[in-house]
């Protein structure tokens, strides 16, 4: 790579086109789509509702649950339909981005289920799941007391960017891939995930970095929840 | 919350339904999109009225099997993903997802729609596999129609990627302009029968007071493929033929969207 | 001390409001600091110094007092469960659903059965949301015939209107009877084409409820969609 351009052109605090819609699931309580490059999201959001099985229902606050799934066609080789441990992983911490700014204490006993569908992916897939789930869980109406932005950062060689392709994690020099996910108002981080090798100075640059990009992002969700409704 | 069946019966019983449609009438607009996901070989996405659902092709290489040296595999693939309704649950592949995979794969099997022998690259050896996944986005009603529909489109638009000879290996990615040899085009239509009344393209409260269905396969030479009777009441024969009388007729409304 | 947003417009959980202590957080809006926080999607609404949002979207939250058209989906030994659009299904006692006297044993379906439509009042919803609902007061009764649709629960103030204003003006254009509840559910019963109508008009409020001008546009729909009753009142006179 060249001096602040990478493998498809970019600088390095450059993110891939992005594309957001709100409503795009009829069904759904609440629902948005998130496009970052050649990564797509699409997020719907039901509830509160019954929660069964019935030893999981919290009698003081509803509960926020997530499911994250990749179409089998979304990426180069197909993808086996059915759960994988990684995609399991990934709706945790989908659910542990999203828990800190929802406030489900007026559902006791219920569930708010968020369903999250990569349609296609290009890297970044769990954070484009997370930028999508936070407009969808607006969209339905739930009390917030902030939305979630998400980006993935890293370092490819030895340039710290922002919004990985896959070009970019599969980088042979060496690629660290970085996902992180933000509350807008006050800067704090709710997602924080790591592969590869970076040292401390690098990972603050790298969430600074992952920081701005992030506040892009609100800036987008922001308008795609207000255009739903003109 | 959704009308009674007596709220719908009564309705049914003036010639009527709820969105003002004529009992074999298809919702509008039905919209046929494709390359809706880039790195699949094909795909589409098919809307009526608000009933999404996208179909995608991926295809690779393996041993044909043993029965049929000289010809390709075709394997289809549904789920009824929770986030198009309320009524899915998450798990295991319910019976509504493998009942309409397989009433798409026997519409396009049995009409001998993909010329399979085409696909085979080396006569016992070597062929290419067709993997046809289908999943509802927003489910409005009548998801075997649109889903025949988006898995017909999605063949259409697919292409045949690169296969390397020496490494063995799909290069994904790198399309040929060779498409999927398509030699028939199979049209499904699906007629619910409430009470002793036939209607036809579905909404999703309509089907929750379904007595019985019956999808019917058609070519367009008048010829019918593929029949499955669904639900817990009997059609008479006078049913069936009025049913499928509705999906010859139906064949060549919804052939012209291909 | 200021607005930092105008009232009606749209906010995004997250945006500042308001700043100054003078201004009161209500319900969809929380404090930091001096600042008054969206919590919620949906219209600034500023009442004196209370400061709430208007949600666009959400199901509907249960409140005591509320007059509500729910479902019968049990029956029990000494009542009904009705589903009124919530999580879970709330109750309606043999006590409240009838004044007759009720014999040990006695059917009681004879009174509401499977799938009945009524239109009951909630009693009283505990913190952990049980309900209790009653249907004997003015208006409350089993629904027959006709169909019912959803709409938005913070929009049926508009569906209604000022002092049942847009209602009856929907009402009267199409000589259908219609019941609104809190919770969302329309109940229409007329003609199957004005039954139709009042759809499409009800369908528009829910859409364009936080759009000025509807009041005037709903008056040109149903204006447009009534050539004919218009006609036949003339020849009349």
């Amino acid at each position: 790579m060249t001096k602040n351009k990478r493998l498809d052109g970019r600088k390095f605090d450059e993110l891939r086109e992005m594309e957001a819609k709100v409503g795009v699931v009829k069904r759904a309580d609440g629902s948005a789509m998130f496009r970052i490059g050649k990564t797509k999201a699409i997020a719907a959001v039901y509830g509160p509702r019954a929660l069964h099985p019935t030893f999981m229902r919290n009698p003081k606050a509803g509960l926020l649950r997530c499911n994250y799934n990749m179409m089998s066609f979304s990426t180069g080789e197909r993808v086996r339909p059915g759960p994988s441990r990684r995609s399991k992983e990934i709706s945790l911490v989908t659910e542990n981005s999203l828990n800190p700014v929802l406030d489900l204490k007026e559902f006791p006993n219920t569930v708010v289920d968020v369903f999250i569908e990569m349609t296609q992916a290009d890297a970044g897939t769990r954070c484009a799941g997370i930028t999508a789930a936070a407009m969808a869980l607006a969209d339905a109406g739930l009390i917030m007391k902030d939305l979630v932005s998400s980006i993935s950062v890293g370092k490819v060689g030895k340039d710290i960017v922002v919004d990985l392709d896959k070009e970019e994690e599969d980088f042979e020099g060496g690629a660290t891939d970085l996902p992180i996910a933000m509350t807008p108002r006050d800067g704090n981080i709710t997602l924080l995930q790591m592969d590869g090798e970076i040292s401390k100075d690098e990972l603050v640059k790298a969430i600074e970095l992952g920081k701005e990009a992030c506040m892009k992002i609100f800036e987008l969700q922001k308008k795609a929840l207000k255009e739903n409704y003109k | 919350m959704i009308n009674t069946k007596e709220q719908i019966m009564t309705l049914l019983n003036k010639e009527a339904r709820l969105d003002n449609r004529k009992l074999d009438e298809y919702r509008k607009p039905i919209t046929i999109e494709t390359n809706v996901s880039p790195k699949a070989e094909g795909s589409a996405k098919v809307t009526i009225g608000e009933t999404i659902v996208v179909a995608g092709v991926k295809m690779d290489v393996g041993t044909p099997y043993s029965d049929n040296p000289d010809q390709g595999n075709l394997m289809v693939n549904a789920e009824l993903l929770p986030l198009s309704s309320p009524d899915f649950e998450s798990g295991p592949p319910s019976i509504g997802s493998i009942e309409l995979a397989r009433v798409v794969d026997r519409g396009i099997r049995e009409s001998k729609c993909i010329d399979l022998q085409k696909l085979c690259i080396k006569k016992e050896e070597k062929v290419w596999n067709i993997f046809l996944d289908i999943y509802p986005l927003n489910n409005a009603g009548n998801l075997f129609d649109a889903a025949a529909l988006a898995a017909l489109a999605a063949l259409k638009d697919a292409k045949i990627p690169e296969y390397d000879e020496k490494k063995e290996r799909v290069e994904y990615g790198k399309k040929t302009k060779k498409n999927v040899p398509l030699a028939k085009i199979p049209i499904s239509c699906t007629i619910l029968k409430i009470g002793d009344k036939l209607i036809v393209d579905p909404t999703d409260e309509e089907e929750k007071f379904m007595d019985a269905r019956l999808t019917v396969a058609t070519l367009d030479n008048g010829e019918i493929c593929a029949l499955q009777k669904g639900g817990k009441a009997s059609l008479s024969l006078e049913d069936i033929k009025s049913m499928v009388d509705i999906a010859l007729k139906k064949n060549k409304e919804l052939n012209k969207l291909l | 001390m200021a607005l930092l947003i105008e009232e009606k417009t749209i906010v995004v959980p997250g945006e500042e409001i308001a700043e100054g202590m003078d201004f009161l957080p209500a319900k969809g809006t929380y404090r930091q600091d001096d600042k008054i926080i969206a919590s919620q999607l949906g219209l600034v609404n500023v009442n004196g110094r209370l400061i709430k949002i208007i949600p666009l979207n959400g199901r509907y939250i249960p409140k005591a007092g509320d007059t509500v058209i729910g479902k019968v989906v049990n029956i029990g030994l000494n009542g009904w469960t009705i589903n009124i659009g919530y999580a879970y299904d709330a109750n309606l006692t043999l006590k409240e659903g009838t004044t007759d006297f009720v014999e040990r044993n006695e059917d009681f379906t004879k009174y509401y059965d499977f799938d009945d439509i009524v239109v009951a009042k909630i009693l009283n919803v505990n913190r952990a949301k049980f309900m209790d609902l009653t249907t004997k007061g003015p208006g409350l009764r089993k629904l027959r015939g006709g169909r019912i649709i959803n709409v938005t629960p913070s929009k049926v103030p508009r569906v209604i209107g000022k002092q049942g204003s847009m209602i009856t003006l929907v009402k009267d254009a199409t000589q259908c009877r219609i019941t609104v509840g809190q919770n969302g559910v329309v109940w229409i019963q007329g003609e199957p084409e004005q039954e139709v109508k009042v759809v499409e008009a009800i369908r528009m409020i829910d859409e364009k409820a936080h759009i000025e001008g509807l009041t005037d546009e709903m008056k040109k729909f149903l204006d447009v969609k009534n050539d004919k009753v218009l006609e036949v009142k003339n020849d009349k006179e």
